[in-house]
């Protein structure tokens, strides 16, 4: 398979590799896929205020998820939880030029940022509940 | 060192330059057709061909009578399966085979069943091997067809080919082996070994792509097949079509040199294989076997990474060319069916790699995979989520991913 200068970029240098406190208040972890499924991606997000401030990724996946996760964490940060809750697998796709069968690797990662995010809010509703 | 470097040698082999030059003339100088009977070119191509038709034969213990040339391996089970089950169907219409065969046979059931065949996909245990019981036990009056691999594709696993074969004799069942990966580099011996249908492939044993050959029992018993090529008659009415006489020629003297270097490569490439799998299981934890540790090709090893998905641990060693059961690797994003079949777990299957060794392989070439491999594998596991549950003591079975992913 041919990869893209830019997927063969992410991957021989992942940004934001690494984990931030998932016990930390501030911080909302989201793991999405399987290792069945031969995707398992965790992305962490560390936020103050609304705007998230760090984003940390580990991926065990093919070239494409690992370059779709750290794209993710590069896009996130600086970005409030509104504006990232707009990233979609389709600018994914078009910045990385996955060919139609790694599809599958953005849609993962636009979960992880959803599920990150989810996480996020929901520890902000236990702290004021 | 010449990069990459070349470690696929299941997949295929380069020609061999001392069957290179047994062919060339039979480009230009000797370019009959072995079908001219009227005329000495056509008698040089046909001295050839059954010359070629000798070394196949020498090298798997046959008589020169009982090769059908064919394109290659997957011509060949087409014909044995098809061809039998057509010739035979009066007496029976079941077929037994297994479900870590190459995709040749497995489709080629597949058509079997279509016209009305019925066919047992053996489970084979977790080393991928068939036991002779299993066989002995899925046995039907009805069954006409015995297939099974000599050795596996993937895995090097080889089959109790001899046991079975014993045993198929004694029950009148036919027994057809596809040896695509074992002639040439294990000892094969129809008679001995109770064969009555086994395929060779030249490009895996340094012979050009595009020729092989079928072997079909003439005695004890005798044989026959329904053509699955008309036309002119060729190979005794089994396989319509002009010979393709440099080719074959190509695969005679590769089968030559085989029965010649044999036991010399298997012992320099087992040894290969062997120093590669100590270095990289000296430097990394959680690296499995695929495969049977005691009967095994002598060249092939195929190790799971686990915590590491094939594809990308494919892309950070790109300078030696390796496969992967990954589903990435292929089209259908689906695991390998042969790791499937042996129940290695689909999170294994996914960071598995073939690596073969081969006549051009050196000791050089062995250290500097093991060293990328390694290199490479580290650093996917910083990187792997999974490898920091492993160190956290997580394990990752007992995760309920669903539950995970919410």
């Amino acid at each position: 398979m041919a990869y893209s200068n830019k997927v063969l970029d992410h991957y021989n240098n992942p940004r934001n590799v690494g984990s931030l406190d998932k016990g930390s208040q501030s911080v909302g972890t989201g793991i999405v896929g399987a290792p069945e499924c031969g995707d398992v991606m965790k992305l962490q997000i560390q936020v103050e205020g609304d705007r998230i401030v760090d984003a940390k990724f580990k991926t065990f996946g093919c070239g494409s998820a690992i370059a779709s996760s750290s794209l993710a964490t590069e896009w996130l940060k600086g970005k409030t939880i509104d504006e990232a809750m707009q990233i979609k697998n389709t600018q994914i796709v078009e910045e990385l030029a996955l060919p139609p069968v790694k599809i599958h690797c953005s849609v993962l990662a636009e979960d992880a940022i959803k599920s990150a995010i989810a996480d996020y809010k929901k520890k902000q509703g236990e702290a004021q509940s | 060192m010449k990069l990459p470097i070349y470690l696929d040698y299941q997949a295929t082999t380069p020609v061999d330059p001392r069957v290179l030059d047994a062919m060339i003339p039979y480009f230009t100088e000797h370019f009959g057709n072995a079908a001219s009977r009227s005329h000495p070119f056509g008698w040089e191509a046909e001295a050839a061909i059954e010359k070629a038709r000798e070394q196949i034969a020498a090298l798997i213990g046959a008589s020169s009578k009982e090769i059908v040339i064919t394109s290659g391996s997957t011509e060949a089970i087409n014909l044995a399966l098809k061809g039998a089950a057509e010739m035979y169907a009066e007496k029976g219409k079941h077929v037994i085979t297994s479900q870590a065969e190459h995709k040749a046979v497995l489709d080629t059931c597949k058509h079997l069943e279509k016209l009305g065949c019925e066919v047992t996909y053996l489970q084979p245990d977790k080393t991928g091997r068939v036991s002779v019981e299993a066989v002995a036990a899925a046995l039907r009056p009805d069954t006409i067809l015995v297939a099974l691999m000599w050795a596996n594709n993937e895995v090097g696993t080889l089959n109790p080919v001899r046991e079975i074969g014993e045993l198929c004799h004694s029950k009148g069942v036919l027994f057809f082996s596809d040896a695509t990966q074992a002639v040439g580099k294990v000892p094969v011996d129809v008679e001995a070994d109770h064969v009555d249908l086994l395929c060779v492939s030249a490009h895996k044993l340094y012979g050009p792509k595009g020729v092989g050959a079928l072997y079909v029992r003439r005695k004890g018993p005798r044989v026959r097949l329904v053509a699955q090529m008309d036309g002119g008659g060729h190979e005794r009415g089994m396989r319509s079509g002009t010979l393709n006489v440099t080719g074959i020629v190509g695969l005679g003297k590769a089968c030559e040199l085989a029965r010649l270097e044999m036991a010399e490569e298997a012992k320099r490439t087992a040894a290969l294989r062997d120093r590669l799998e100590q270095r990289i299981t000296s430097a990394l934890d959680f690296v499995h076997l695929n495969g049977n540790r005691e009967h095994r090709l002598p060249n092939c090893l195929n190790l799971s990474f686990a915590f590491v998905e094939g594809e990308s641990l494919i892309m950070g060693i790109s300078k030696i060319a390796v496969s992967s059961g990954s589903a990435c690797t292929s089209a259908s994003l689906e695991p390998s069916h042969v790791l499937r079949a042996m129940a290695v777990g689909d999170d294994l299957a996914h960071s598995s790699i073939r690596f073969g060794i081969g006549r051009f392989t050196t000791e050089a070439d062995v250290d500097f995979a093991a060293e990328q491999v390694i290199t490479a594998v580290k650093r996917l596991r910083e990187l792997s989520p999974l490898y920091e549950m492993a160190q956290e003591g997580i394990d990752i079975k007992t995760v309920n991913w669903q539950a995970a992913n919410h």
